[in-house]
């Protein structure tokens, strides 16, 4: 595989929009193209992650809308891929692999979505469709459930009582909602409580309303490109050393939802790739979707031994200047979740940690970082591990 | 064309009809419920049809508070061991939502099923959801 650099990143803030998908998404692509020195005529072929088009705006095949909006040649191919949550990583890893494997030199990548148009009902619907469709659905499940589900079995699994992994759950959104008040981009910049949390109004026992990240709309893009040719265009290169991605099945399938088969996976594959483990990442974006989630991917993705994620939280190590800082950004849960550009997001917080230019949630010495997505019932989970010289 | 061993239309048949349906690898003896193309630890497609035990053990739940559209919630979801082995995700019927608590895992409960008429005369298809009560 040919070594892949990244050229631009770019993003708006989060939020709720009033833009359309098409225009939030030319705002970072072509903020990520200004930091490349480089056209849109340039880009040979597009990679959009995007859910749900078509609820939300009545846009089907957004892709190759999104090319034409940014002035992509008529010809260069934009495909929009769909994994739930980790459809914009799931795209990122799609265009390094076509960057590395010499299909192409000079690509985009990135997500856009605009979730706040639906209301909460229509979107609560729409993203309980990444349940399984005859089997699970019926029940009214949703995503918050599938991760309320998680924690009550953590629970049980560990043997640890409700309130404490809730006082540690709490714990984390402090720490999130502290991390977005240091940036712009977030969609929530207010410090909260543990009592904030803890008298939240309850969303699917045990988790409450600030155990949940919000729905928010957003776009995300980086530029990919083979860095043999390219590196010396940017001043601070940052390589996509390694990539991995997983599936599994539907919940009752996987059956132990306190370890999830698709992100283990896919963290061994971008670890093993990039030739390091767990301990040789500086700074980690991990899918917060809710308080729970952000607990157990520690263990999964070897920052805690299974079982003691919460005593990880508990000691501080995943704050800004703990052992292995998570979420420097706010993650979904300040920061906010346009769901199908999320993954990007959270390479763009990567980029930006490795080039040094996060001023206040800055990671101090940051050289390799980890993006870790996951979408629907931990069905799809993408990592990419990125690195700086 | 290969035959489909057990159609999602059967297994609901069969649940309407107070059966649980299901396929047992003829490889490995594996139980499959719900049914699938094929076996969920070996692989192979051959299997025989047959009824299993409707009991089970709970191993995960919640109370939904805020549900999707046309649901009205609280209502309990759990995720059910069956005594074949299988999980199962349904709906904790017959107990006051507010009285869920962790107790309810490892407690044992009898599996039904809700069936779910089409949402409009012109289109969907009718659907299912297990429904499970307290031994």
């Amino acid at each position: 595989m040919r070594e892949v650099v990244v050229l631009g990143v770019g993003m708006t803030k989060f939020g709720r929009s009033e833009h359309s998908m098409k225009e939030m998404f030319s705002m970072a692509a072509l903020e990520a193209l200004e930091e490349s020195g480089l056209e849109s005529k340039d880009l040979q072929a597009l990679f959009i992650g995007n859910v749900l088009g078509g609820f939300e705006e009545g846009q089907m095949n957004i892709a190759p809308f999104l090319a034409d909006e940014i002035g992509m040649r008529h010809g260069a191919p934009a495909t929009r891929y769909e994994g739930a949550c980790a459809s914009a990583t799931v795209a990122i890893r799609h265009a390094a692999l076509m960057v590395g494997s010499g299909v192409y030199d000079l690509v985009m990548a990135g997500g856009a979505e605009r979730t706040t148009i639906m209301g909460t009902p229509l979107a609560t619907k729409t993203f309980a469709m990444g349940s399984h469709s005859e089997y699970e659905r019926f029940t009214g499940i949703t995503f918050p459930g599938i991760f309320a589900m998680v924690a009550h079995q953590y629970c049980a699994k560990y043997g640890i009582a409700l309130a404490d992994l809730k006082m540690s759950m709490a714990r984390t959104a402090v720490k999130n909602h502290h991390n977005g008040t240091l940036n712009p981009l977030a969609h929530f910049k207010k410090e909260i409580t543990v009592e904030t949390v803890l008298n939240g109004p309850m969303i699917a026992d045990p988790l409450q309303l600030f155990d949940c990240c919000p729905f928010s709309d957003g776009a995300a893009a980086i530029v990919l490109a083979d860095a043999a040719k390219f590196k010396n265009k940017v001043r601070t290169p940052v390589y996509v050393a390694g990539t991995g991605q997983g599936s599994a099945g539907s919940t009752y399938r996987q059956k132990d939802l306190t370890r999830m088969a698709a992100r283990e996976a896919a963290v061994r594959q971008a670890y093993d790739q990039a030739g390091i483990g767990p301990s040789d990442v500086d700074v980690c974006e991990l899918h917060d979707c809710f308080t729970i989630a952000e607990v157990v991917a520690l263990e999964m993705l070897g920052f805690a031994e299974f079982g003691q994620g919460p005593a990880a939280v508990d000691r501080g190590d995943t704050s800004l200047t703990g052992r292995i800082p998570i979420n420097p950004s706010g993650g979904l849960k300040a920061k906010g979740h346009p769901i199908g550009a999320t993954g990007a997001a959270q390479a763009y917080e990567i980029v930006k940690q490795l080039r040094g230019e996060c001023g206040e949630r800055q990671v101090n010495g940051a050289k390799i970082g980890l993006v870790d997505t996951l979408g629907g019932d931990f069905s799809t989970v993408c990592s990419l591990v990125l690195r700086r010289d | 064309m290969r035959q489909y061993p057990l159609t999602f239309n059967e297994f609901k048949q069969g649940l309407q009809d107070g059966k649980l349906l299901g396929l047992r690898c003829l490889d490995c003896g594996t139980v499959v419920v719900p049914p699938g193309a094929v076996c969920t630890s070996c692989g192979s497609s051959k299997f025989e049809r047959d009824s299993f035990a409707r009991k089970g053990t709970i191993r995960t739940f919640t109370v939904i508070r805020v549900g999707p559209e046309g649901f009205q919630p609280p209502y309990v979801v759990a995720m059910v061991e069956l005594r074949d082995g299988p999980y199962i995700v349904g709906n904790l019927v017959g107990i006051e939502p507010e009285k869920a608590s962790l107790d309810l895992i490892g407690k044992s409960v009898s599996v039904g099923a809700r069936i779910v008429p089409p949402e409009s005369p012109e289109g969907g298809v009718e659907g299912m959801a297990f429904a499970f009560e307290l031994e």
